[in-house]
This record gives C-alpha cells, sequence and structure tokens, in this order.
C-alpha cells in the first residue's frame, strides 16, 4: 500500500519534470496519470489497489459518523423517558482481529455505539468486555457488532 | 443564501447544546458509574462537535476565515472521547466499584478487579 501510494508521488515528481510545470495543477495531473498507470500495471503488485483501501477507510469514517448519531439519540430517548427501565450489563465478545490497531478502532466504534462501552479487553486479546446499557438479547448485540464494524475493519485492514 | 447559511449553524449550535444538556441531565439521573460513562462519553462527544462545526461554519462563511483548528479539534475529540470513556469504565472496575442492582449479567466477575486479585 505505502509503496503504491510513494510510486504514485514519484510518476508525479516524473511527470512535472518531464512537461516542466512545477505547480500544483501540474503535480495533480501527474498524479492522475500516475494514477492510471498503476491501474494498468496492478497485476505486478501482489497487494490489491491502494484507492480500494482508501474507500473502505472512507466508508468506515461514515459508518462511525452514523453510530455516533444513532447512539447519541439512543441516550437522548432514555435519559428523558419519565421512568428509568434500564437493565445494564457486562458481556464478553470474541473477536477475530489480530492487530493492536484493529483491536483499539474496534472498541473505540463500539464505545461509539447505542448503549455499548468496551470496559476491558483480555489479557490475550481476544474477548472485549462490554458493557451494555440496556440489554436485551446479546446474541444480536454480538451479532450487529460482529457483521458491521469487524467487517469493516477487515475490509481495511485486509491486504 | 445568507438566510441558509444562517438555519444551518442555528441547527447545528442548537443540536450541541441539546445535547450537552441531555449529558448532564443523563449525569444526574443515570444509576452507577457505567451507565453514566455511557451518557458522558456518546452525547457530550457529539454536543461538543455539533458546536465546533457551528462555529466553524458560521466563521467560514460569514466572517470569510477559514480556520482549520477547529476541525484539527474535532478529530482529537473523536479520537479521544471514546478513550476517555474507556478509561474511566474500566478504572471503575478495577477499583471494585459496585454495578447498578439493575445488573442483569456481569462476564467480567473474576477477570479483572478485587475478585480476581483475591483469587492469586
Amino acid at each position: 500500500m505505502a509503496l503504491q501510494v510513494l510510486l504514485n508521488f514519484f510518476l508525479a515528481l516524473v511527470w512535472m519534470f518531464m512537461t516542466e510545470s512545477f505547480t500544483p495543477a501540474g503535480f495533480a495531473i501527474g498524479y492522475l496519470v500516475g494514477l492510471l498507470l498503476i491501474v494498468v500495471m496492478r497485476r505486478f503488485f501482489t497487494y490489491r489497489l491502494y484507492t480500494s483501501r482508501i474507500w473502505a477507510v472512507i466508508s468506515l469514517f461514515f459508518l462511525f459518523l452514523k453510530e455516533l448519531i444513532l447512539s447519541s439519540f439512543s441516550v437522548f430517548k432514555l435519559v428523558i423517558q419519565p421512568r428509568l427501565n434500564i437493565r445494564p450489563a457486562i458481556f464478553e465478545l470474541e473477536t477475530e482481529l489480530k492487530h493492536d490497531w484493529e483491536i483499539t478502532l474496534l472498541s473505540a466504534l463500539i464505545t461509539l455505539t447505542p448503549g455499548t462501552l468496551v470496559v476491558a479487553i483480555s489479557d490475550d486479546q481476544k474477548k472485549l468486555y462490554i458493557h451494555a446499557i440496556d440489554f436485551e438479547d446479546i446474541e444480536d448485540a454480538v451479532q450487529s457488532i460482529k457483521t458491521t464494524f469487524e467487517r469493516a475493519i477487515m475490509e481495511v485492514s485486509r491486504p | 443564501m445568507t438566510t441558509i447559511i444562517n438555519f444551518f449553524i442555528i441547527v447545528l449550535i442548537c443540536t450541541g447544546v441539546i445535547f450537552s444538556a441531555v449529558t448532564a441531565l443523563g449525569l444526574v439521573r443515570l444509576p452507577d458509574v457505567y451507565t453514566r460513562t455511557h451518557a458522558a462519553s456518546k452525547s457530550a462527544t457529539l454536543g461538543v462537535l455539533c458546536v465546533l462545526a457551528g462555529v466553524f461554519l458560521h466563521f467560514w462563511l460569514k466572517e470569510n476565515h477559514f480556520n482549520p483548528q477547529l476541525i484539527i479539534a474535532i478529530a482529537f475529540l473523536f479520537i479521544t472521547s471514546p478513550v476517555s470513556g474507556h478509561l474511566i469504565g474500566r478504572a471503575s472496575y478495577v477499583a471494585g466499584i459496585k454495578l447498578a442492582k439493575e445488573t442483569v449479567r456481569d462476564d467480567l466477575k473474576g477477570v479483572i478487579g478485587p475478585e480476581a486479585n483475591k483469587k492469586k
């Protein structure tokens, strides 16, 4: 991924030297031409094209934003209703993610989802202990976390 | 055009203020540390974010002053608020603070905290 970005920068520099246009516009044109070349030559790279990973990061960011807004509204509803009928619980979630940054990202996302808060991570980094503010169905919560966040993070980290 | 801009700015700042108020209300009403952290780490984030975004739009579109510090502040809040929520929850569990009596299930019991220390 980093190699492809560096190569694209290098191609843009070469383009600037060839056309003698040392301006941001010249750089942008060169970058687009270099991107086209990398797309054409993509079968020589062992990893996938870096643009698809950038796309995955952007979609993860929008997922994050959506969940933040939804969770704020759910807390809003919970707090302003006249009778508090909450049933808090701590449940555990097994995660398949391996790297430190992935687990950090997953716990940040879980903390910003409706009614869940990561309280602890087990020492072997396989389980997350999550405090839920209104606990109804554990399977449901686990499944929704797994299908949305874990998959989005895996999409980013896939080589 | 000015009306639309004004409308957006007012809506953003009002949402932010409302969410901050809800956070304060949640801190008063919810029963224990963990549920209060829920209110503090989510609604407060969105509240401050909305206020900052409103201020950013105001200075950018009306005063013609593009202020990148506000965007950086929004990004920093995004990164730091879930971490602080997690740390408050974890520290209070390790210190042995009781969960609310409504709590139905506790998988963490005996993994960390005073009971796990007793076992060792």
